[in-house]
């Protein structure tokens, strides 16, 4: 997540568009508000709240769980870089058996919900699953207690399952980057001999670092909102402790407190990680018109490559989805498929579809008028506007009631002067109330992850248009959207895809009778039988592929037509 | 990418969304935090009986927040929820009205309702013991022998921060003080075969399995089981215990119905209500979901009536409501599920 404004030799020219500075200004102010609405009333909250919890907190709680947390965020960094970044520089850069299907294999991971997939490996590798049954049959054991195996339900599981599912935010991110920053460099340096490892090393690495950043970023977020596949793993993160503060320690400012204290702690690890990048950046030349072509690999080199692109995609995707489909085909539920569950089907693709597109123009909105007319002020309006992701879903949507709630209010007083008509609940009693959820969630990823493409985009396109006079519309219309395309369409497949599985604001802020797909597991999970929605998850997982297919397809088709 | 078709199945969603809720004549909207798959038969069939239609919103927590940030436009009616705890801390909310209905005062016990109507019982469950059969002698427990020595490294339960636990161990101080209390829950945790994790179903299958002998859970998770084919042999590996407190019965927990301030739908959601008290309801409650139903002579299911007779314990649940706060900062003293 960087928050760039404008280089030197824009800034001359900008001090001449006050015009500009203010537009800008006025859209990253608009964006921010819409985050900052739902931060402000966990405020409210945690102002509410008294602080006499604390001390039992800081005694019994938060010790513990912040060691937990950091334990797991630091685990599931380093499964999610090696299973991201590796497979991303290899398919965007050389040519091995199985590249084209393991491109985009790949990312579908990101379509499995990390509490489905806790489930799933629970059920293979717990005491009474397949795996331990068998080594049971083998070596002679009666019962589970009588050997060592390594407990699925624990820490470790936890960073390796929810590793293996966000990873695909790393390598989307970074693939992106390797593919349009210039491989020529790393190419070269490869054929004037040096190893693959060090043109790795030193050349592409450092070029896809903003976006690796960025990927990471999002992968750990994910991975320290979750709530289910924590609970239900039994460790204890800081998330999991804001719950029960509010729940079971009956203190619901207590709680606001303790999310809003670590948002602080994210904002502050973005911050430093932001400089530390700034220090050393690297500004690649994208897409200067030289066709980037794949290094074949052969031999040895060659099945190291298939196999370092396999393996995610085995754990992170073919185990679970094998098991969701055996147990759809097993219950019948193909056969005969439930209307509700396709209603939830359209349900979700619709919600999912429209909050893409806002999120993509809040991302555009917010970042690209500030890189033509940069304003010193926008800065922390936008890293505001990035934090939505860093707070949890439900603690998020707790947030949101009430802005919701007030703009209604606002509506009923208007039409009530004006038509004499009381509309009820439109915005928080309606759909419309999803897509702010979603929005505000989510915006974090779309201006993420354009800053990031726009942080590779040499600055002399900028400079050379407007010097002919271009204005801020034809310059973002031929030249940045055009260069931004694939950034974007991965910032879309990451937003549709997090909102088709998103669950915690879905089940608080859905209208009556609303239901979606991960609603609907969720109704199955509660009765102690996720099997039985074991459909709705597929279906989940089906409706994420075709963007993917999209978004694989897209940057080959601007290279084939070069 | 996705267009006019999508622009249109929003507009859909929205408009359905928005113009359901309030206006229409005869129904009733349910917040709900009951599983609804158990709950939507119930709905159905007094739909088909009445005439009036159901809307109904499920979630797992934050539904109270919902209807008081909704205010006096809110649409809700009823809330329908579990745990006697959650149940107390929604009529603190302010956010109930009393129910007022002398049919409902007939057919609830006084001690499954609030003395001044702000809640309902309507389902009864047991927190009890699966123990393996094979490994097990035993055919009947305290609470308080769980912390016994003999039991080390024989235990399995999820998270003691959970509602089911939180009311259990909340009944204990209820019963035995927290000082005792929290010997008894370190007695426990130096029992447990593994870190608490995974839900009542986990624990069954971990005896079942062999990884402990004894896993606390729910007295329906046992009925819902026996009826799953792949959950079947859980069942068959284990036979259920009701243990009971010295001096006290087997630690039970309701599921309720509170009446939202603002219902505008008042009079429909008291015929539901009066309805999920009614001998057909309560009939789907013990067969379809295992529960104890609370209304007298309704029959329990033969599957929960196996485990033998259920002795209630006599505590008041708004005694075992308040403990509910000192029970978690016990689980957070003693590291329970660290």
């Amino acid at each position: 997540m960087r928050f760039d404004t404008g280089g030197p030799a824009l800034r001359g020219a900008a001090g001449r568009l006050s015009a500009d500075r203010i537009a800008s200004l006025t859209i990253a102010l608009a964006a921010a508000a819409l985050i900052a609405l739902p931060l402000a009333s966990l405020m409210r909250l945690a102002m509410a709240g008294d602080s006499e919890l604390w001390p039992h907190l800081i005694a019994y709680v938060l010790p513990h769980a912040i060691v937990q947390t950091a334990l797991l965020l630091i685990g599931v960094a380093a499964v999610a870089a090696l299973a991201g970044i590796v497979p991303a520089f290899l398919v965007a850069g050389f040519e091995f058996p199985g590249r084209k299907v393991l491109e985009w294999l790949l990312p579908l991971p990101l379509a499995i919900p990390t509490y489905i997939a806790a489930y799933v490996y629970a059920d293979i590798l717990d005491a009474a699953g397949p795996v331990q049954s068998a080594l049971r049959d083998v070596f002679g054991f009666r019962t589970g207690a009588e050997y060592w195996f390594p407990p699925v339900r624990s820490l470790g599981g936890a960073i390796l399952i929810i590793g293996l599912v966000v990873y695909p935010y790393v390598y989307l991110t970074a693939r992106a980057l390797f593919k349009t920053q210039s491989a020529s460099f790393a190419e070269s340096a490869y054929t004037m001999g040096a190893t693959l490892w060090q043109s790795f090393r030193y050349i592409s690495l450092p070029l896809a670092r903003p976006a690796i950043a960025v990927g990471l970023a999002l992968a750990l977020l994910e991975a320290l909102n979750d709530i289910g596949a924590a609970e239900y793993l039994g460790v204890q993160t800081l998330t999991l402790s804001i719950f029960t503060t509010w729940l079971n320690r009956g203190s619901l400012g207590g709680a606001a407190q303790i999310a809003l204290a670590l948002l602080a702690v994210v904002t502050l690890l973005i911050a430093l990680e932001r400089t530390a990048r700034r220090r050393q950046s690297v500004e690649g030349d994208v897409q200067d018109g030289t066709v980037t072509r794949r290094l074949p690999l052969t031999g040895r080199a060659a099945a190291l490559a298939t196999l370092a692109c396999a393996v995610p995609v085995a754990f992170g995707f073919v185990i679970p989805g094998g098991y969701l489909l055996r147990e759809a085909i097993r219950r019948g539920l193909i056969s005969g498929i439930e209307p509700s569950l396709l209603t939830a089907l359209a349900t979700t693709v619709a919600l999912a579809a429209a909050a893409t597109v806002v999120v993509l123009a809040v991302g555009i909105a917010a970042t690209i008028p500030l890189r033509l007319a940069p304003v010193k002020a926008a800065r922390p309006l936008l890293a505001i506007a990035s934090m939505g992701y860093a707070v949890p879903g439900t603690v998020l949507a707790l947030g949101l009631l009430s802005p919701l709630v007030a703009g209604d209010e606002l509506l009923n007083w208007l039409s009530g002067k004006l038509a004499g008509v009381q509309l009820g609940l439109v915005l928080a009693g309606s759909s419309a109330a999803l897509i702010v959820a979603y929005t505000a969630r989510f915006s974090s990823i779309s201006i993420g992850v354009v800053q990031a493409g726009l942080a590779q985009m040499p600055r002399e396109f900028d400079e050379s248009a407007r010097l002919e006079g271009a204005g801020i519309w034809p310059l973002l219309r031929h030249i940045h959207l055009p260069l931004l395309t694939p950034t974007l369409t991965g910032a879309a497949l990451l937003v549709f895809v997090d909102c088709l599985k998103e669950l915690p604001m879905t089940l608080l802020m859905r209208p009556l009778n609303v239901e979606t797909l991960a609603t609907s597991i969720y109704q199955f999970a509660t009765r102690g039988s996720f099997e039985d929605g074991a459909l709705a998850a597929l279906l989940i997982v089906l409706a994420g592929i075709p963007p993917v297919i999209l978004l694989m397809r897209m940057p080959d088709a601007r290279e084939t037509r070069r | 990418m996705f267009k006019p078709v999508h622009a249109v199945s929003l507009a859909a969603v929205l408009v359905a969304g928005a113009v359901s809720p309030a206006l229409a004549q005869g129904e009733v909207n349910v917040y709900s935090y009951r599983e609804t798959k158990l709950i939507q038969p119930l709905f159905d069939a007094f739909t088909s009986e009445t005439g009036i239609k159901v809307n109904v919103i499920s979630a797992s927590s934050g539904l109270e927040q919902r209807i008081k940030s909704e205010g006096e436009n809110s649409p809700a009616d009823l809330l329908l929820t579990v745990d006697i705890g959650r149940i107390e801390e929604a009529v603190k909310a302010g956010i109930s009205q009393p129910i007022v209905s002398a049919a409902l005062d007939k057919v609830v016990p006084a001690q499954f309702r609030d003395p001044e109507g702000h809640w309902y019982a309507i389902s009864m469950r047991a927190r009890v013991v699966y123990a393996s059969k094979e490994r097990v002698q035993q055919t009947s427990l305290t609470y308080e022998e769980l912390a016994d020595p003999k039991w080390k490294g024989k235990i399995c339960i999820r998270s003691g921060q959970h509602m089911y636990n939180n009311a259990l161990i909340a009944a204990y101080i209820a019963h035995h003080g927290e000082a005792k209390a929290e010997e008894w829950l370190k007695g426990v945790k130096a029992n447990l075969a593994q870190k608490p994790s995974g839900g009542d179903r986990e624990t069954a299958r971990d005896v079942a399995a062999g990884k402990c002998d004894l896993g606390i859970g729910n007295t329906y998770y046992y009925g819902l089981m026996q009826v799953n084919p792949q959950q079947k042999p859980w069942a068959d590996a284990t036979k259920v215990i009701l243990p009971t407190f010295q001096g006290g019965g087997t630690h039970v927990n309701v599921s309720g119905v509170v009446l939202a301030k603002h219902a505008p739908h008042k009079a429909q959601a008291l015929k539901l209500i009066e309805w999920l008290a009614g001998e057909k309801a309560q009939h789907m409650y013990a067969d379809v979901n295992y529960e104890y139903p609370l209304r007298p002579g309704i029959a329990i299911n033969p599957a929960i009536a196996a485990f033998g007779t259920l002795k209630a314990d006599p505590m008041p649940l708004s005694k075992i409501a308040n403990e509910k706060k000192a029970a978690a900062a016990l689980v957070d003293k003693v590291g329970f599920d660290n």
